[in-house]
């Protein structure tokens, strides 16, 4: 009895340590960024670090004021917002199409689209390059934007996906019997009912394109996003110029993904299946 | 005036046909029931008529003008689906309205319908609400509602009374009855639950693998099934079948009893209501295996010439398992069927 109340005990404790192991994991270097933005550049060069912020901005004016940094995000922001845009506009219809016909080679259609996520990008960095260049979508907006899109498609594909499936069916027929063509049972039914998961699919797809730093860097020069300018100027570049630039990248996208978390979770109860 | 007519209709899902060549007129203000078991053809029928779903032959009529290559919106119809589909975006006011709305319909005459409707279904005191905040009953009403609004010239309901619990489903079965004879539309209404079907129907089509057995009144349906399998499905408990080998021109052998039948060769089967069997000092020689008293009557199962045969009996009886008795079918109850075909032989 007592043996076994020992062992229930143990494994409790063993769970609360994961748990608060892989929590600290997170939370501390974000702990760290979060202490070291809003300390005055001194402080971040020194040695000991302080456990408290001094909330000083002086390194994000820093930031703010370096020279190319606010074009940059300009950059990201545009970048992002066409990713989000084209990816909603192509992944929506296709999630609508998995959800609501059958035809044949459904199944390998689904799995395709996961498969896009499983091609090394490095591997297609050179032709797409050369493709851009040719074509004239090089160093711009709307090239990375493409490149973006299709990392971000097969999320909104499944998100949408998983949103339209928990549409019941009768509910566009209904529509229908009442004076509804499919297009305006559409947009009279289900898209109300869907909107807020499809902004959700849109957030994510923003921050997939907000964190993307291998094509932005390799695709654009002069137009260059926040993660590929950082990347660029890392190694020359201060430490409080580090630590507030990771500050500004993270920061957005830990909103957006907690915002849409509830969606993210059904993505993946979906993707599991 | 909708009469609807159903010629030759025939569906294929893949290579399986769910409905063979089916062909059935409704006349106008009449209520129809089809009748089946799950998997029998009905509810794809019913949706070939709305329009939700495509025959692979045939041709449906509403009201003298073909439908069958119409969008459900310009067949003159409304549907009442068996989870209710209510709009949860919307409130009941709203969803009520619904169709009105797509018609254009002017603000107050659309107000006027959906007040009238929803009185009639009695959620006046509803319409503000939104589906999430009714029961299944409720919404039920509220689906009802939103289809009389229509006023369509053909109502089409499919199981609309299964999802709601058995109180509920009585109280709402009277209700729809009322509501339906007095909205004068033609309705078809589909369902597997044979009371529901003969407290409802003007005319019942009991459907199996695909055909329709046998459309008829309630009654006809019950007194005169037109094949076996109807006369097995219908009635709780179903009728007792006995096999009868030919003893002469018109005499039939039933159970070692000579009995009055029709003129036919080979061998039929014997068929009797439960209710239809008396017990008596005559008739089939039975013993008794198990007795289910319950209350208003009590159900007994006997053997009868080694077949299991149920009748209903009065409770007053005091009868135990293992009892040798008699029963006396109503001569007049009795009906017969070729056991090739299958069908009723007069």
């Amino acid at each position: 009895m007592t043996a076994v109340t020992d062992t229930r005990k143990a494994g409790r404790w063993l769970y609360v340590a994961s748990v608060g192991l892989l929590c600290a994991w997170v939370i501390i270097p974000l702990y760290f960024l979060l202490i070291n933005t809003l300390s005055s550049p001194e402080t971040v060069n020194s040695f000991p670090k302080p456990f408290i912020p001094e909330f000083d901005l002086g390194s994000l004016q820093f930031f703010a004021g370096f020279q190319g940094m606010l074009v940059a995000l300009k950059n990201s922001v545009v970048v992002a917002v066409l990713t989000m845009i084209i990816s909603i506009s192509i992944g929506a219809p296709a999630g609508y199409a998995l959800s609501r016909f059958d035809f044949r080679g459904k199944e390998v259609f689904r799995l395709l689209i996961l498969l896009t996520r499983a091609f090394p990008l490095p591997l297609l960095a050179l032709p797409l390059a050369v493709l851009f260049i040719r074509t004239g979508l090089d160093d711009t907006a709307v090239g990375l934007a493409l490149v973006h899109t299709t990392l971000a498609i097969p999320f909104a594909v499944l998100i949408t996906f998983s949103l339209f499936s928990g549409i019941p069916i009768e509910l566009e027929e209904a529509a229908w019997t009442l004076g509804c063509t499919r297009f305006t049972a559409f947009t009279k039914v289900v898209l109300p009912l869907i909107l807020p998961g499809i902004a959700a699919s849109a957030i994510f797809a923003f921050v997939i394109s907000w964190n993307e730093v291998f094509a932005a860097a390799v695709l654009t020069i002069e137009n260059r996003t926040l993660p590929a300018f950082l990347l660029q100027t890392l190694a020359e570049s201060p430490m409080h110029l580090k630590f507030a630039g990771g500050f500004i990248l993270v920061v957005p996208a830990l909103i957006f993904i907690f915002a849409v978390r509830k969606y993210l979770f059904a993505m993946w109860g979906i993707a599991n299946r | 005036m909708a009469e609807i007519q159903i010629k030759n209709v025939a569906k294929n899902f893949g290579g399986y046909q769910a409905l063979h060549d089916i062909d059935l007129t409704i006349s106008d203000q009449e209520f129809m029931v089809l009748l089946g078991a799950s998997g029998c053809g009905k509810t794809t029928l019913l949706r070939i008529v709305a329009g939700l779903e495509t025959a692979t032959t045939g041709e449906v009529w509403i009201n003298g003008r073909r439908v069958d290559h119409l969008p459900p919106k310009e067949r003159g119809i409304a549907m009442v689906f068996q989870n209710y589909a209510v709009f949860p975006h919307l409130t009941v006011f709203e969803n009520i309205g619904f169709g009105l709305r797509m018609q254009k319909m002017p603000n107050d005459e659309v107000k006027r319908r959906v007040e009238r409707c929803a009185s009639l279904m009695h959620i006046e005191q509803l319409l503000k609400r939104y589906s999430g905040e009714l029961s299944g009953g409720q919404r039920q009403r509220v689906a009802v509602a939103r289809a009389l609004a229509m006023e369509p010239d053909v109502i089409l309901m499919d199981e609309p009374l299964s999802n709601l619990d058995a109180l509920l489903r009585l109280e709402m079965r009277a209700e729809l009855k009322g509501v339906l004879a007095d909205s004068k539309t033609t309705a078809i209404y589909v369902t597997h639950d044979q009371v529901e079907a003969m407290s409802l129907a003007d005319r019942i089509s009991v459907m199996h693998q695909g055909r329709i057995v046998q459309a008829a009144s309630p009654i006809e349906v019950y007194r005169n099934p037109a094949a076996e399998f109807v006369a097995g499905f219908i009635g709780n408990p179903p009728m007792n079948f006995l096999r009868a080998e030919a003893a002469g021109a018109g005499k039939w052998s039933v159970a070692g009893q000579t009995v009055d039948g029709p003129a036919a060769s080979g061998p039929l089967q014997y068929a009797i209501r439960p209710e239809d069997l008396r017990l008596s000092d005559q008739g089939l020689p039975a013993r008794v295996k198990l007795v289910e008293p319950l209350g208003a009557h009590l159900q007994v199962t006997c053997d009868v010439d080694g077949t299991a045969i149920r009748a209903v009996l009065d409770s007053d009886l005091t009868l135990k398992p293992g009892d040798a008795i008699h029963l006396a079918p109503q001569p007049d109850r009795v009906r017969w069927f070729d056991p090739n075909t299958t069908k009723a032989v007069q």
